[in-house]
């Protein structure tokens, strides 16, 4: 059997780190930075280059002594998202990496975008710098901690209490519904039957003060089945159906179950299934749905 | 019916599912200068400004009109803020119409608007109130019975809402306004996509935009360029829980119809109408307002759609532009099938232009189908 590999860990740096000559066109853009500037440098072309470089790629010629400042917005043209970062990473969260073309070059520049998550990146992205405090500026590019997308939208926070009365009209029907019946309300001038009890036609506008205590039993109308989950009816597909109720002249709304969703059909006939007594409330909540009565389907 | 009255300019913003660079003053501006240019005029030319969206609560921010009054060049002049639900968009160029028929102003700026992308409007159309158990989700969990109605009664075909799904989508790709354009959109691709509020397919359904759409109303003598004028306009309104109330085909809806048929000396409109721009979040609804609009008998509307008739090539193109169901920035979604009509009769609607278009409907309806606006416009003078 050989034995374990020999492994050691080993660190090569040079002591208190490498004095690196700058020469005038990087030590003007580094000092530029200490002093919270961005600037490029003008190439023989007229082109700018950010950062600067001594010479032109393209021709190998000197650049010119021209400096121009630049930015301090940019737009990024292209990125790479960093899960995980590093150490050494300019950032201790997920950011981007990308290229960056700050307003006024015609080079991009590569830094790090300190972004919220990987969808708010995109090509034309609009970013900003965001500096070091000026007293830890030591002329580098970590003297811009990272940029940041510009401010396009804020989030408005908008919350309205309200303390609701139900009124006459459907505190009586809600009385009702605590104790097991459905009160509706007929207008004597239309000889129509309203539920829930409501204290005005909405056909005549006469007041209606007669009311008329209605079977829990009715008629599906019509329905829908819902695929989209409601925080009142969780589970999906479930059914909101218009429910005749035996005596009245509109339908109301209420959750058909104890069936499934595909056999409800337009006509079918139903019975509210209440909450037990102790548990009842002034509120709708005391009809948990309606569930087939078994028998035959109405002609509609 | 008053003075007469004439469309002489037309702004929209492209529709889509978020206009993130604009603010919803930049977003009403773009759409009013646009009407402005295509006028020839400036603000200063404009005597008054009507403004419709849906409820507040789409953006939250409450009576929008007072914020938005410089963005629209309305200091020191009138601002009427308009809401009639869905339908608001009809509703604002009807009362902009108004003030020109009623001789009050000479030149009317209306603009409509909604900024979906703010919050969702399923929530903000189901905010459960206490002691309430409508338990109507969104507006397609309120409109899918009624639909499934109308399936029963008339008998029709499964298939005519993908028709329609299809045929709005189709003439969508032809308008560089609409939000949804679908390259290569069929029948399969519309049937793959899931039920939302059976029976409504999530692509039977209109999208979430952000836009707005702005005209300029003219009284006669201030007419420049090439004017639609208006021939007829109409609104009605009704309760929604009366007994007996047929949801499926509102008397508000018919008895509107009539009205601005009347006006507009209509009486088939089938044959003496040559496009028009309806109001149609949910496919089937163009066969459900077919037969409400008198286009189609009772229980044939569907009959239409099968047959192509609505469609670009049609004998009676409905929704040319590709309708609400191709873009739906709700308060401005009236407003553009107004505006649409206005374009077709100027022979300025591009590429899906309905050739010699000399008359048309447009039409918006609103809330739980109780809402309803319309007008008749043409290339010629009333
Ligand atoms: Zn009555």
């Amino acid at each position: 059997m050989p034995s374990e590999p020999l492994v050691a860990e080993h660190a090569l740096e040079f002591p208190g780190g490498y004095t690196r000559t700058t020469g005038p066109v990087i030590g003007r853009f580094l000092t530029e930075l200490r002093d919270g500037r961005i600037v490029g440098v003008r190439t023989a072309e007229g082109r700018v280059l950010v950062p600067p470089l001594e010479y032109e790629p393209e021709t190998g010629e000197p650049v010119t002594g021209d400096y121009v400042e630049v930015g301090p917005a940019g737009t990024v043209m292209s990125w790479a998202w960093v899960e995980s970062p590093r150490k050494g990473h300019p950032l201790d969260r997920p950011f981007a990496w990308a290229l960056i073309k700050l307003d006024g070059a015609d080079t991009a520049l590569v830094h790090a975008v300190g972004a919220d998550d990987a969808k708010a990146m995109r090509p034309g992205l609009r970013v900003r710098p965001r500096w070091k405090p000026e007293a830890d500026r030591i002329g580098h590019i970590t003297d811009i901690s990272c940029f940041v997308p510009e401010v396009t939208a804020m989030v408005a926070p908008i919350r309205m209490e309200y303390r609701v009365r139900p009124g006459r009209s459907l505190s009586r029907f809600l009385e009702g519904v605590r104790d097991g019946v459905f009160l509706a309300g007929r207008c004597t001038h239309c000889d129509k039957v309203y539920v829930p009890f409501r204290t005005s036609c909405p056909e005549c506008g006469s007041a209606i003060s007669e009311e008329v205590e209605l079977p829990d039993t009715g008629t599906v109308t019509t329905f829908a089945i819902n695929n989209l989950p409601d925080p009142r009816a969780p589970e999906v597909p479930f059914v909101s159906a218009y429910i005749q109720l035996d005596g009245a002249d509109v339908p109301m709304i209420a959750l058909v179950a104890d069936v499934p969703a595909h056999e409800v059909r337009q006509g079918m006939r139903v019975r509210a299934v209440w909450a037990p007594p102790e548990e009842r409330t002034l509120s709708m909540a005391n009809i948990r749905w309606f569930a087939p009565t078994g028998e035959p389907d109405v002609e509609l | 019916m008053g003075n007469r009255c004439a469309v002489i300019g037309v702004g929209q913003t492209r529709y889509q599912t978020r206009r993130r660079d604009v603010s919803i003053a930049g977003l009403v501006r773009e759409a009013a200068l646009r009407a402005l240019e295509d006028a020839g005029l400036t603000f200063k030319d404009i005597d008054a400004v009507v403004i419709g969206k849906a409820p507040d609560l789409f953006e939250g921010v409450m009576m929008p009109e007072a914020y938005l009054a410089d963005a629209l060049g309305a200091a020191g002049k009138p601002m009427t803020r308009v809401h009639t639900a869905g339908s608001v968009g009809g509703s604002t160029a009807l009362v902009g119409a108004s003030l020109i028929q009623g001789g009050v102003h000479d030149r009317v700026l209306v603009v409509a608007f909604e900024k979906q992308s703010e919050s969702n409007a399923t929530w903000a159309l189901s905010t459960h109130l206490p002691f309430n158990a409508s338990l109507v989700v969104g507006a397609g969990g309120y409109f899918a019975p009624h639909i499934r109605e109308y399936m029963r009664r008339s008998a029709a075909p499964d298939h005519i809402g993908t028709l329609v799904a299809v045929k709005d989508r189709q003439n969508a790709l032809k308008n560089p306004y609409a939000h949804l354009r679908i390259p290569g959109i069929n029948r399969q691709m519309v049937e793959s996509t899931p039920m939302l509020w059976e029976p409504i397919r999530y692509l039977e359904t209109c999208p979430s935009s952000d836009g707005a759409c702005a005209m300029v109303l003219a009284s006669e003598d201030k007419v420049t360029g090439t004017p639609a004028w208006v021939h007829g306009t109409a609104m009605r309104s009704e309760p929604m829980a009366r007994a007996d109330r047929d949801t499926v085909s509102p008397q508000a809806g018919k008895d509107c119809a009539a009205d601005v048929y009347r006006q507009a000396g209509i009486t088939d409109p089938r044959r003496e109408i040559d496009v028009a721009e309806v109001y149609v979040p949910f496919s089937w609804y163009e066969p459900m307002w077919l037969e409400n609009l008198g286009f189609a008998p009772e229980g044939e509307g569907w009959k239409l759609t099968e047959a192509g008739s609505t469609a670009l090539d049609g004998d009676i193109p409905w929704n040319a532009s590709g309708g609400v169901l191709s873009s739906n920035p709700i308060g401005a979604s009236g407003l553009i099938r107004f505006a649409e009509a206005a374009q077709q009769v100027r022979g300025m609607a591009g590429e899906h232009q309905v050739d010699g278009a000399r008359t048309a409907l447009g039409h918006a309806y609103g809330g739980g189908a109780q809402f309803f606006a319309m007008w008749i416009v043409g290339a010629q003078k009333p």
